[in-house]
Formats: structure tokens, C-alpha cells, sequence
């Protein structure tokens, strides 16, 4: 792994973390998310390095978490060790939604199941976080599993190696083409 | 001869009729001659019965002299319970009893059969076979539930005899059923073990009663005073001591007297003993501790019934403990706590340990201080100091500690780019820094997500090597250190790394001092001075040195 290499030790997220990923949101093409999974089942999800809006060149106009005229991810209050009042989550359950400088719109999606605990405010008034930071704080959400599916919640996901090899074999698509 | 008065003998009659030992009819013509109680049970009812029987002569007034007169042949009482039945026909008539038990009505023959010496001896043997210490005892009685309904009725049908005698007395002035026990057992408790019964003490003997033929007198409350009946988790019954006396508290005469009947039925069985119990009040054990394992937790780590490291601090100053003073268990408590990987250095961190029922409660200093020995001899992954025996009070201060008090630590940076030495001089500068920390994503799925304000109050730095620096910091209780150091994704700002403008983790932590100034610090013995029981380089209160950078195992314990 790049990190350890130039640090000669593993990274925060090497020592707590998993990673996980899902591809192509939504058929979206290259609309990949990582997953950061805590070993006390914490789920942190952020861009994948081969999200659209990590690619050169790109830079974002807004970001909102005003996902309906009835739902704001940033009005999501938890209160007490077991977090109640948090707003419960599917798979497919929106988070945000960035505008790049170009005019693109992408929806950053939840991918696990779970309580949300805390949408990034950081990257509202500084952006570049994201761009700059999209595994650490440029981090989209917090997300709580439920205990019984602390497992479970992987199984929709792909491993780091399953995740390269998608990758792989797009290059390789996209050379034939 | 008894301190009874002319007005007492009604009552006395009434009583007796009713059903009542000897001892109770006592209690309830309020005598407070603790000697009245101790004397002989059988003689003590002849007497009773002689003053029931006197017939009221005219004026003199003076017991004594009615009873030369007109005392009847004492008639044998019968009191041998057990056995029951008739056994001598001419015996039975003359017994007002018959085939009835002698049971009495209101005690259920704990003030007739449980305060003599044998039950004295079987207390004693009892509290012997459990080889407890003590200089001491407290005798406590819990006597079941209903003996205050049959209380409340026998008081009923005194307080109708007075009545009608135009006398006033209140319930106050009653002799409660334990207090009269107490008066005949403690001495000879006492006399068994050697040791006097007082008001208070560090040992306990618990006696307690049960009776359930009449646990069911209680019930008839609760549809009258529903109020006072409110089911708990822990209780197995709703009925319990202290509800059943409110209940009485409020209830009506007349309502009493249609549910329950006055005077009370008799029993059938005797009152039985549930068990004799002992109790030594905790001890508290206090002392520092220093870790110098980045692999042993605090207390014992355990998933899922699976122990996932071995041993703990907690275990190992305990262990010794438990078996010194032969403890059934123990509760430990710290002023704060360490990471499992974390060590901590300088003077220590204050614990306490409260050791629960100690069979052995006395030990001096220097016994004291041998299990200080013992604890560091076995183990090199601790070490305790000021170990000494301490009051409940005195742990208060520990937990002040906690929240209020100042820590100091020291913690191995890396960054991510390339420093030099005057790079890190700035940080020496920086005073009472005001930090937001949100709540670490390593314990969150555990803690409540709230922001807490922190104060890094002084920090020194010393290089090591272009990606490497010690970082001393005296931090406010309560600071979440690495999570300073790295970032914790942002959520903690402002922290090291926006300080150092470059990506920044932290490899090793150290607590370097826990600024408590308690427990009271116990010098060591003259025998000991001069000798170090450890190691050269665990003393150290300077950063750990570059061979300690390669040599140590980053491990992701992290």
C-alpha cells in the first residue's frame, strides 16, 4: 500500500479500518464509493479514488445535503450512547449532492445500512477538502450499523482486491475501445 | 418478680387468652426491664399466668403482697411445641390451650423458642465455621413481613382493653419485638464468641426468619393501600418489610379489623430460621500504578466470552488482595485510564480497590507494605506504590482527579514531511491552547457524539529526525491525545497536524504523570532504600530514545 510505503508504519486507517467498495452507483459509470469500516463496526463513507469528481481537472461549484424539499442530512441530530434520533438508512439512501464547476450533478449514496450519525460539514465551506482529502476529511458520513448486522453489511460490497480488479478490467475496456 | 402494675393485668388477661407469649404481653405493657426478658422463659410465663389469675384486691396496690395472698398452684403451661397433641389428660383440661398450639400469635414464637442459649451456640458455631476476624459484632434481625399486621392487630385489642379502662398509652411505648430480642441475645451471642454485640461495627450477623404459613396475612393490603404495593424488578416479593408498615400506617381501624382478625389466628408451625449471615464492611485498598506493557489493558479485555489478551492491571494488583484479606470480591477504580498500548510512567496513576466481605480486615503497615512486594514481584508489566488501607471518603479524591486535575504526557510524531529542528520550535510557545474534540470514531459506537472543548495547556518538542519528533504536552483532563495528534478525520481542530501544516500520526504514547495528590505518598521502609526494583530505563521520565523507534513493534493496536 502506497501509505505505509512512505511512512514506513501503517496509517490510522490501516490500523482501525477496512476497506470496502461499491462501483457504479446507480449504473452510474465510475460513480464509486469506499467504505471505511471501523473494527467497532463504525462505518465512515467516502469517494472512491476513481470517483468522477476526483479525476484531474474537476472542481466543485455546491454541495448540499438538502436531499428533499422534506429531508436534510445536516438536520440529523443523535443523542445518548445509543444514538437515537438518528435518520435510518438504506443501501441506496441518498446523502448529498455535488455540482462540479462543469455542470455535472452526482448523488453520493449511503451504501450501508444503518443509523447516520454526522454529515462532513467541513466540506460545505471548504470543498477542496473533499477534492484533497477524500479519504480522510473529506469523509461524506458517519454510519452506524446495527449491532446484529455489523457483518452483514459487507456482504453487498466489494474487498480492496475485488475492487481493483473492476478497475483492471475498465482499463482494459476502455483500451480495446 | 415483675414490674407489672395493677393496670396491666388486663391486658395481661386479654392477651393471654389471645394467644400471646409471655415475652410480647411484656412488650405490650411497655416493661423496659431488659433483665424482665432475659430470665427463664418457663418461669417467666408462671409468673405471668400467677399475675393473670390474682384475683383484684381493695386498696394496697402493691403486687407483692395480692400474689402471697391469692396465688393459685402455678399450673403447667405447656410450651414443648414439637411434640403437640395432648399427653396428660388431666393437664389439657386445665390448659385453656388444649389441642391448640402455644405458639404465640404475635411473634410466631421467635421471643419463645430462638433467644436461648443453645440458639445463641448455633449462631456462634455458625459465625465460627466462616473463620472471619473481628473484635466486634452488630446483631441484626429481619423478622418476616406479616409479624407487624399481627403486631398491628394485638395493639388493637390492647388499645380496646385501655379503652375501657380509660388508660392511654401509645403504640411508641410498645416494645418492638427486635429490641426485646436484641436485649436477651446480644449477651449471650456475646458470651459465645467472646467478642461484645454493640449499636455498630465493621462484622455483622444477619439472622433472619420466615414463617410461610402466614405469608398470605399481608395480602388483604394491598387492595386497601394499593398505593404502597408497587412491584420492583429486584424484590421477589411486593409484600416487603417497609410497605407493609406504611400500609398500616394508613389503613383504618374498622377496615383493619373486617380483613383481619383481632386477635390474630394462631399458627400452626413455629417460626422457622432462613439463615444466619455475615457481612465485614468493604475495605478500601489504595495506591499509584505504573504500566509499562504497551500490551496489557487495564481491565480484563473480553468479546463475545472470548478473553482477547491476557491479564489486566486490574487482575494483577487484585489477585494478591482477594487472597490477603480473603475477599469474596471487589470493585476497582481509577483516577482516568490508559490505552491498551499506552504505558504509564512517572509517579503512577491513583487507584482503589474496595475488597467486598474480607474474612481478614487487620493488617498493619509493614504487612501492608509486604503485599506492595508481592504485587511487584509478580509481574514486570506493572508496579504499585503507596499502597495502604484507606476510608470510603478518602476515594472521593481520586475521582476528582479525573475530571479536574492536569495530565502530562509524552507522545512519538511522525510527520509527512520532511522536518528540521527549528520546525518544531514553535510548539514550545504555544500556551493554553483551546482544542474542539468531537467524540473519537473509536469510541463513538460506545459514547455519546458531542463536541468537548479541551485545553492543551503547555507542550515541548524535541527532534528526533527529519520525519520524527517527541511531543511533551500537559493537557487538561479528559483529552483525547491522539486524536490530537492525528486528526481523527478533521474532528478534532484545531490539532497537530493543522499546527504542522503536513500530515502528522502519532506512534507512541506515554502518560507521564497523572497530577493527583492523592493517595498520601508512603515512604519506603529503611530496608528498602537504595533499592531499585526495576530496571534502569522504565524510571525514565525523558522521551523514549531513537533505539526505541526501530525497536518497538507498531503493531495495530494503534
Amino acid at each position: 500500500m502506497e501509505d505505509t510505503e512512505i511512512r514506513g508504519a501503517p496509517s490510522v486507517i490501516d490500523r482501525y479500518f477496512t476497506k470496502w467498495y461499491k462501483t457504479d452507483l446507480k449504473g452510474k459509470p465510475c460513480e464509486d464509493h469506499c467504505v471505511l469500516q471501523h473494527s467497532n463496526r463504525i462505518c465512515v463513507i467516502t469517494l472512491a479514488e476513481t470517483h468522477p469528481l476526483l479525476q484531474k481537472g474537476k472542481a466543485i461549484k455546491s454541495i448540499s445535503y438538502q436531499i428533499s424539499s422534506a429531508c436534510s442530512r445536516l438536520e440529523n441530530k443523535v443523542s445518548g450512547k445509543s444514538k437515537r434520533g438518528g435518520q435510518f438508512l438504506t443501501e441506496l439512501a441518498p446523502l448529498c449532492r455535488i455540482t462540479s464547476t462543469d455542470g455535472e450533478e452526482f448523488t453520493i449514496f449511503s451504501c450501508v445500512r444503518g443509523r447516520l450519525l454526522e454529515v462532513n460539514a467541513d466540506i460545505l465551506t471548504r470543498p477542496n477538502l473533499l477534492l484533497e482529502k477524500p479519504s480522510t476529511e473529506g469523509y461524506i458520513a458517519i454510519i452506524l450499523p446495527k449491532f446484529e448486522e455489523s457483518k452483514s453489511i459487507t456482504e453487498g460490497l466489494l474487498t480492496r482486491t475485488e475492487y481493483e480488479d473492476v478497475v483492471s478490467k475498465r482499463a482494459a475496456m476502455k483500451d480495446l475501445l | 418478680m415483675l414490674p407489672l402494675k395493677e393496670k396491666d393485668r388486663p391486658i395481661v388477661r386479654a392477651l393471654l387468652d389471645a394467644g400471646c407469649c409471655a415475652r410480647c404481653i411484656l412488650r405490650f405493657c411497655c416493661v423496659s426491664l431488659q433483665s424482665a426478658y432475659r430470665q427463664n422463659y418457663e418461669d417467666l410465663t408462671c409468673e405471668l399466668q400467677s399475675f393473670a389469675d390474682t384475683r383484684e384486691t381493695s386498696i394496697s396496690g402493691d403486687s407483692a403482697e395480692k400474689e402471697q395472698q391469692d396465688v393459685p398452684p402455678c399450673k403447667k403451661i405447656r410450651l414443648d411445641i414439637e411434640k403437640g397433641g395432648d399427653e396428660d389428660g388431666k393437664d389439657v383440661k386445665e390448659s385453656a390451650e388444649k389441642t391448640e398450639s402455644n405458639i404465640c400469635v404475635v411473634c410466631l414464637g421467635v421471643l419463645q423458642h430462638f433467644c436461648d442459649k443453645d440458639f445463641a451456640k448455633k449462631i456462634a458455631e455458625t459465625v465460627m465455621a466462616e473463620k472471619y476476624e473481628f473484635h466486634s459484632l452488630v446483631l441484626s434481625v429481619s423478622l418476616p413481613a406479616q409479624l407487624s399486621v399481627r403486631e398491628h392487630s394485638a395493639w388493637l385489642l390492647v388499645k380496646k382493653e385501655m379503652r375501657e379502662k380509660t388508660m392511654c398509652l401509645g403504640k411508641d411505648d410498645v416494645i418492638q419485638v427486635k429490641e426485646a430480642y436484641k436485649w436477651i441475645l446480644h449477651s449471650l451471642v456475646s458470651q459465645e464468641l467472646g467478642v461484645p454485640a454493640l449499636a455498630k461495627s465493621l462484622f455483622e450477623v444477619s439472622v433472619g426468619f420466615k414463617h410461610p404459613e402466614t405469608d398470605g396475612d399481608c395480602h388483604f393490603l394491598a387492595a386497601t393501600c394499593s398505593g404502597c404495593f408497587k412491584p420492583a424488578k429486584n424484590k421477589q416479593s411486593v409484600f416487603t418489610r417497609m410497605a407493609v408498615v406504611k400500609a398500616l400506617e394508613k389503613i383504618t381501624e374498622e377496615s383493619f379489623r373486617r380483613k383481619f382478625s383481632c386477635p390474630p389466628k394462631r399458627p400452626t408451625t413455629l417460626c422457622a430460621l432462613q439463615e444466619i449471615q455475615c457481612l465485614h464492611v468493604p475495605v478500601f485498598v489504595a495506591g499509584r500504578y505504573n504500566k509499562f506493557s504497551r500490551t496489557l489493558p487495564q481491565t480484563p479485555w473480553v468479546i463475545d466470552g472470548e478473553r482477547r489478551m491476557e491479564s489486566s492491571v486490574e487482575e494483577l494488583i487484585t489477585a494478591p488482595l482477594l487472597s490477603a484479606f480473603q475477599a469474596e470480591g471487589f470493585n476497582f477504580s481509577s483516577s482516568g485510564r490508559e490505552d491498551v498500548d499506552v504505558r504509564t510512567l512517572g509517579n503512577g496513576r491513583p487507584f482503589a480497590v474496595e475488597l467486598l466481605n474480607p474474612h481478614k480486615a487487620q493488617f498493619s503497615t509493614e504487612e501492608v507494605h509486604q503485599l506492595q512486594e508481592t504485587i511487584n514481584k509478580s509481574s514486570s508489566k506493572i508496579r504499585v506504590r503507596d499502597l495502604q488501607i484507606v476510608t470510603r471518603e478518602a476515594v472521593g479524591h481520586m475521582k476528582e482527579g479525573e475530571e479536574e486535575k492536569t495530565k502530562s504526557y509524552c507522545a512519538l510524531i511522525w510527520t509527512q514531511r520532511p522536518i528540521e529542528e527549528n520546525d518544531i520550535e514553535f510548539l514550545n510557545d504555544i500556551k493554553d491552547l483551546n482544542i474542539a474534540q468531537k467524540t473519537p470514531l473509536r469510541v463513538l459506537h460506545r459514547r455519546p457524539l458531542a463536541v468537548r472543548q479541551r485545553v492543551i495547556h503547555t507542550m515541548s518538542a524535541q527532534y528526533r529526525d527529519s520525519h520524527h519528533f517527541c511531543l511533551q504536552l500537559r493537557t487538561q483532563a479528559g483529552t483525547y491525545i491522539k486524536e490530537f495528534v492525528h486528526g481523527d478525520f478533521g474532528r478534532t481542530r484545531p490539532n497537530l497536524c493543522d499546527l504542522m501544516k503536513t500530515e502528522t500520526d502519532i506512534l507512541e504514547l506515554d502518560v507521564e504523570s497523572v497530577d493527583v495528590d492523592w493517595p498520601p505518598v508512603i515512604p519506603e521502609p529503611e530496608s528498602q532504600k537504595g533499592r531499585s526494583s526495576l530496571p534502569e530505563h522504565q524510571h525514565k521520565d525523558t522521551p523514549p530514545s531513537q533505539e526505541d523507534i526501530q525497536c518497538h513493534p507498531l503493531g495495530s493496536l494503534f
